[in-house]
């Protein structure tokens, strides 16, 4: 029991010198409860201040209150030491190689096909465009007739065709479709205008694959049709669209083509990835790399769907997948997306 | 189509350098594929004159050539040419040229050489050596008036652009088409070539006779008479023309009628006039069974949809295809027949599709030629012909059509070229560009065009077309960009785009890696993963042409190709475990209809499981790991599934399971039985599942419903119970589940062995109860827990074997 009288400085002195042996966080907080506790030897001294006279509690009160805060500035000080200390010899003595690897965490990834496909949808879904899907076996009305290609007519020889053997009726023909343009004309029969969809799907051609071609192939199909618009905002869909997916530097470039469900038809052409546009191998000396073919929706597919073709007008356009796909990452053999090697997919 | 532009350049001149001229041309829709130059090949190759040949003093076969290369500058070679003569004009290679060796046909470099003892340094070339053709018997002999000293390139050398055509512009199957566009887009006049010959015969009235039998499939046939033929070559210049142009040099008569061909699209047809029976022509439908000897030597029986040119007697060509062999034009000819016809383009087509051969008519015809350009060309061959052979030409042409053909009008506004270009052009402008085009266009104040079609044009027949026409001479570059206005249309949902997109997302995020295989298939691989019911039921649709047995089958299962995409990572893995899934369609047989097209997804994986190194050290990877990821992807998708074992091929029995909700499949999960695998040449288990979406969307909630967070602390307990070996696990779970008190169980051990009795095992489940209005007591779970295994008791014969209450987290 230490008195009221005890000198205090005594206290202080005892209580520094405790502090200085402490070792640990438990002594520090037996130190603590000792002296600056509810029944700490300072907490005491300053409790029986009260029973002092005036002039005694005075000077005492003031010397006690100063012991208090220095006692309280050591322990904070003292605590910060020894957690310090602790957490130096915890992490010396259990260092990690930090350049060994962490357990392995399978990692999934996405077809690059899927990828690009998800990029290009969702460039033109921010300009509108809202994705709808359609068959990939078609009547041959969907995928030529309706679209202004009969039969016998020689636009069929830009579509090599896989035919379903199919008995039916004898007069509808059945086909693995060649292109995603019958949606053109399924989204048409059930829906007025305003319109504006892309439809993404596997098409397929009869066709030998080589480093630049593959009989099965993914396709965005286009479809705008509204009052008062134009070739101009084709372009603009177009050249947009470009930017998104190959970057604000690059330049384009639009030529005539030809398809029979468009007119006027273009060709949309990106400025060689290899040459700049000087004209390279790659490009075929043109300096130009096509892209997609689109064109006015034909004023008489306008007019077979129900619409007034002198007020509404429209673009379609229709894009391959694998080919963005190649610009893009540089692949160098179409192949490849379909072969699903192992160490193609894991590079995606 | 390949235009030589040395021939190009006698219809237009052409002011633009090569590569700017073809830049224009494919921008305005003549696309130049390729520009074939040859001039570049022959640096240092000059014209030469053979100035005098002498023997070889050691061989019989071998003369030595001294050539005048320039003036006062001789040299001598050997040549073993026999065609070499005194005078020609020759090309001459001095030593150094880059040419292609005669013989081997490889690139090679001129070195000086001493043949037979006669030092010899240069060579005077064949046109094999020149790269030009194959042919080496002779050396090449260039026309008289060629220059001595000059380049070769300069005096032979070509420029040629390969056009990729598209097949509504058969005008552009023609020099002079070609030479139109190129006149339209650098403000050119093109020189039409003469027609205008003189007839020095009898009138062709009453010598000949053209009888139109079918004429749906001939609209007009004209014939023309070129009597006194001297059959020989045709000149080196026009020989020189159709080599460029790709076609094979055969005799003047011939020759003549490819060169009007390839100079202005029209195909013709030269008959032996003499050898025609009855001097007649008779243009009708194949008799069924009707024979004919075609000129590729190929003896072919005609159908009755065909249409043939006869004679009084038999067929002598398949018109618009291929001539007979009977009545053609040998060295005997002395009398030419000239046929410039037009035929069904449809029939052309079906005709020679039919009959397998494709040839420069059938190419032309089949894309609608213009009914007014036979007499033209026919007369422009007539007219070569006089001037080539000095022939004599019969007056007049036979010429039977239905009558004048007209020329097609257009009307075109103002308002239409501005609202599909999206720009007003000035009249004058639009006029500028159609003029040069060759259309006739008439400003009809105060907003419209009278826009006449020239002939050649069968393409035109619209407003639109016209507006094409313009936009593409101006160069769409150079009309004007915008962005889309207007009413962006109201949303249509897409649920199944929407959740095949979101399961992908799930089972890349899972760790599997998504794999696109063809969607054709043969019949075997469907076998080994079909129950061979379903196969029954659903038999896959054929495709009709296939292009190989491996892709002849629409798949009704992804699981063969996602199996065979396995099979080769298992190859390329070294035994790590390797995951694969694919989300695509399966086609579905339904009646006459299309099929039905299901998405479907299929994953499958095989290998050890890594340590934590990632060595394939663990055990292999089963049915649990299968079913792992499609927990995974289920409970991403907020759907509480069942899992059924069942026995179904192509799957291990007892380690199979239905995944089913509200009692109906969606999908399937199982190891692949070991034959089946072994059948993929794969020795490794390899598990599977596989969803089908469309069962699946009615089941996946299409927003999240918030449940309030409870307020009130949860009692975890541990629960384990004894019950038979067949009681799966799950239906201890469901009863578990549907006490209103559990907020989630969980089961943590499966036990058989001592103490559990034989034939029984222990399930221990992790049970957290918790209230949403009020703080559990004791005696609340306590209560609730006794019901729970009294229910357990009644419904799997369970009994209790430990409890362990924990600590209120």
């Amino acid at each position: 029991m230490t008195s009221v009288s005890d000198p205090i400085s005594e206290i202080e002195e005892s209580a520094m010198r405790e502090l200085g042996r402490v070792s640990d966080s438990s002594q520090l907080e037996a130190w603590r409860h000792g002296y600056l506790g509810r029944k700490g030897k300072l907490t005491r001294v300053l409790r029986g201040l009260a029973d002092l006279p005036l002039e005694e509690r005075r000077s005492l009160g003031a010397e006690a209150n100063r012991i208090k805060l220095r006692l309280q500035a050591a322990y904070q000080e003292q605590r910060a030491r020894l957690e310090q200390d602790r957490v130096a010899k915890v992490t010396e003595g259990e260092r990690l190689d930090v350049t060994l690897p962490g357990p392995p965490l399978p990692r999934g990834s996405l077809h690059p096909i899927t990828q690009t496909l998800r990029d290009v949808l969702e460039a033109f879904e921010n300009m509108g465009f809202q994705v709808v899907e359609g068959p990939e076996i078609e009547w041959d009305y969907y995928n030529f007739e309706a679209l202004r290609i009969p039969a016998d007519h020689p636009a069929r020889d830009m579509w090599d065709t896989l035919w379903i053997d199919h008995e039916g009726d004898g007069r509808r023909s059945m086909l693995l479709r060649t292109h995603t343009s019958p949606n053109q004309i399924r989204i048409m029969e059930h829906t007025q205008p305003p319109i504006r969809v892309v439809v993404p799907g596997k098409c397929y051609r009869f066709e030998a694959t080589d480093p630049t071609h593959e009989w099965m192939m993914t396709q965005v199909e286009g479809l705008a049709i509204d009052d008062g618009i134009s070739m101009a905002d084709l372009k603009g869909t177009l050249t947009e669209f470009a930017r998104r997916i190959f970057g604000e530097e690059r330049s384009v470039a639009f030529r005539c083509d030809y398809f029979p469900f468009v007119e006027p038809g273009m060709e949309l052409r990106i400025d060689c990835f290899i040459c700049r546009g000087e004209g390279c191998r790659t490009c075929g000396r043109t300096g130009w790399i096509e892209i997609l073919g689109a064109g006015m929706v034909h004023p008489e597919i306008i007019a077979n769907a129900g619409y007034d073709p002198d007020r509404y007008t429209g673009f379609a356009f229709g894009l391959g997948i694998e080919r963005i796909a190649l610009l893009r990452h540089g692949v160098d053999d179409i192949r490849h997306f379909y072969a699903n090697d192992l160490r193609f997919l894991q590079q995606f | 189509m390949l235009i030589p532009l040395r021939w190009l350049a006698d219809y237009v001149d052409i002011t633009l350098p090569t590569e700017e001229l073809a830049r224009r041309l494919t921008t305005a829709g003549v696309e130049v594929g390729k520009i074939i130059s040859s001039a570049g090949e022959w640096d240092g190759v000059t014209v030469a004159e053979v100035v005098d040949i002498k023997p070889h003093p050691n061989a019989d076969r071998l003369v030595l050539v001294t050539a005048l290369l320039a003036t006062g500058e001789t040299q001598t070679v050997v040549c073993g040419a026999p065609n070499v003569a005194l005078g020609q004009k020759v090309a001459f290679a001095p030593e150094g040229t880059r040419l292609i060796d005669g013989h081997s046909g490889e690139a090679t470099v001129l070195k000086r050489a001493k043949i037979r003892g006669v030092e010899s340094a240069g060579m005077v070339l064949s046109e094999k050596e020149l790269g030009i053709s194959d042919s080496h018997e002779g050396i090449l002999v260039l026309p008289e008036d060629a220059p001595v000293g000059e380049p070769l390139a300069s005096v032979i050398g070509e420029t040629i652009f390969d056009l990729d055509l598209t097949p509504n512009r058969p005008d552009l199957l023609s020099v002079l088409g070609v030479a139109r566009e190129v006149g339209a887009l650098t403000g050119r006049k093109v020189r039409d070539p003469s027609i205008v010959y003189e007839a020095t015969g009898e009138p062709i009235k009453g010598r000949a006779r053209v009888e139109v039998v079918d004429r749906d499939l001939c609209p007009r046939y004209v014939a023309a008479l070129v009597e006194d033929v001297k059959i020989a070559e045709s000149p080196a210049w026009m020989q020189q023309r159709l080599v460029a142009a790709g076609m094979r040099p055969i005799n003047n008569v011939v020759d003549i009628t490819n060169y009007v061909m390839l100079e202005m699209g029209q195909p013709l047809h030269a008959f032996d006039y003499n050898r025609l029976k009855g001097q007649r022509i008779v243009v009708r439908r194949a008799r069924p069974g009707e024979r004919l000897r075609l000129l590729d030597g190929t003896d072919r029986e005609l159908s009755p949809e065909m249409l043939l040119i006869a004679d009084a007697d038999d067929a002598v060509a398949v018109a618009g295809v291929m001539g007979g062999a009977e009545s053609e034009v040998t060295e005997e000819t002395r009398a030419v027949l000239l046929e410039s016809a037009n035929f069904s383009a449809t029939s052309i087509r079906r005709t020679r599709q039919a009959l397998k051969v494709e040839t420069d008519a059938s190419r032309r015809f089949e894309k609608r030629l213009s009914v007014h350009l036979p007499p033209i060309a026919a007369q422009r061959a007539v007219k070569l012909m006089i001037e080539i052979c000095g022939e004599r030409a019969a007056q007049g042409l036979i010429d039977v059509t239905a009558g004048k053909p007209k020329d097609v009008r257009i009307t075109l506004t103002q308002e239409r070229l501005a609202r599909v270009l999206g720009v007003e052009l000035s009249s004058g402008e639009v006029r500028r560009v159609l003029e040069g085009l060759g259309f006739g266009c008439r400003w009809v104040p105060p907003d419209r065009f009278i826009v006449r079609v020239p002939y050649w044009r069968t393409d035109v027949a619209i407003a639109d077309d016209v507006v094409e026409e313009v936009a593409r001479v101006l160069g769409y570059d150079e009309l004007p960009t915008t962005h889309l206005r207007g009413e962006i249309p109201p949303v249509q949902r897409q649920p199944m785009r929407e959740l095949r997109e979101r399961v992908r997302q799930a089972l890349a995020a899972s760790g599997l890696r998504e794999v696109i295989t063809y969607s054709l298939t043969d019949l075997p691989t469907l076998q080994k993963v079909l129950p061979p019911e379903e196969l029954a039921t659903t038999p896959p649709l054929r495709v009709a042409n296939p292009m190989s047995r491996e892709f002849e089958y629409a798949r009704t299962t992804l699981r063969g190709s996602i199996l065979q995409t396995l099979t080769k990572h298992i190859r390329a893995s070294g035994g790590r475990l390797v995951a694969t899934f694919e989300a695509g369609r399966v086609y579905l047989r339904n009646g006459n209809d299309l099929p039905h097209e299901v998405e479907t997804v299929c994953a499958a994986l095989s290998g050890r499981k890594p340590d934590r190194w990632g060595q394939p050290t663990g055990e292999p990877a089963g049915f649990f790991e299968a079913k792992a990821h499609l927990e995974h992807v289920l409970a991403d998708l907020r759907v509480a599934a069942e899992y059924r074992e069942v026995v179904e091929h192509p799957f291990l029995s007892g380690r199979t399971a239905e995944v089913t909700i509200a009692g109906r499949r969606v999908g399937l999960v199982g190891e692949l039985h070991p034959r089946v695998a072994a059948s993929f040449e794969v020795k490794q288990d390899i598990a599977i599942f596989e969803l089908d979406l469309e069962a699946l969307l009615p089941h996946v909630p299409v927003t999240i419903h918030y449940e309030p967070v409870s307020p009130y602390p949860s009692v975890k307990e541990d629960l384990a119970i004894i019950v038979d070996e067949e009681v799966p696990a799950g239906r201890a779970m469901s009863v578990i589940e549907s006490s209103n008190l559990v907020r989630s169980v969980s089961i943590f051990d499966v036990y058989t062995g001592l103490p559990v009795p034989k034939g029984r095992k222990s399930l221990a489940f992790s049970i957290s109860f918790q209230s949403g209005d009020r703080t559990l007591t004791d005696e609340d779970v306590a209560e609730e827990r006794k019901r729970i295994v009294e229910r357990l008791g009644r419904e799997l014969g369970a009994t209790l074997r430990a409890l362990n209450k924990l600590r209120r987290p």
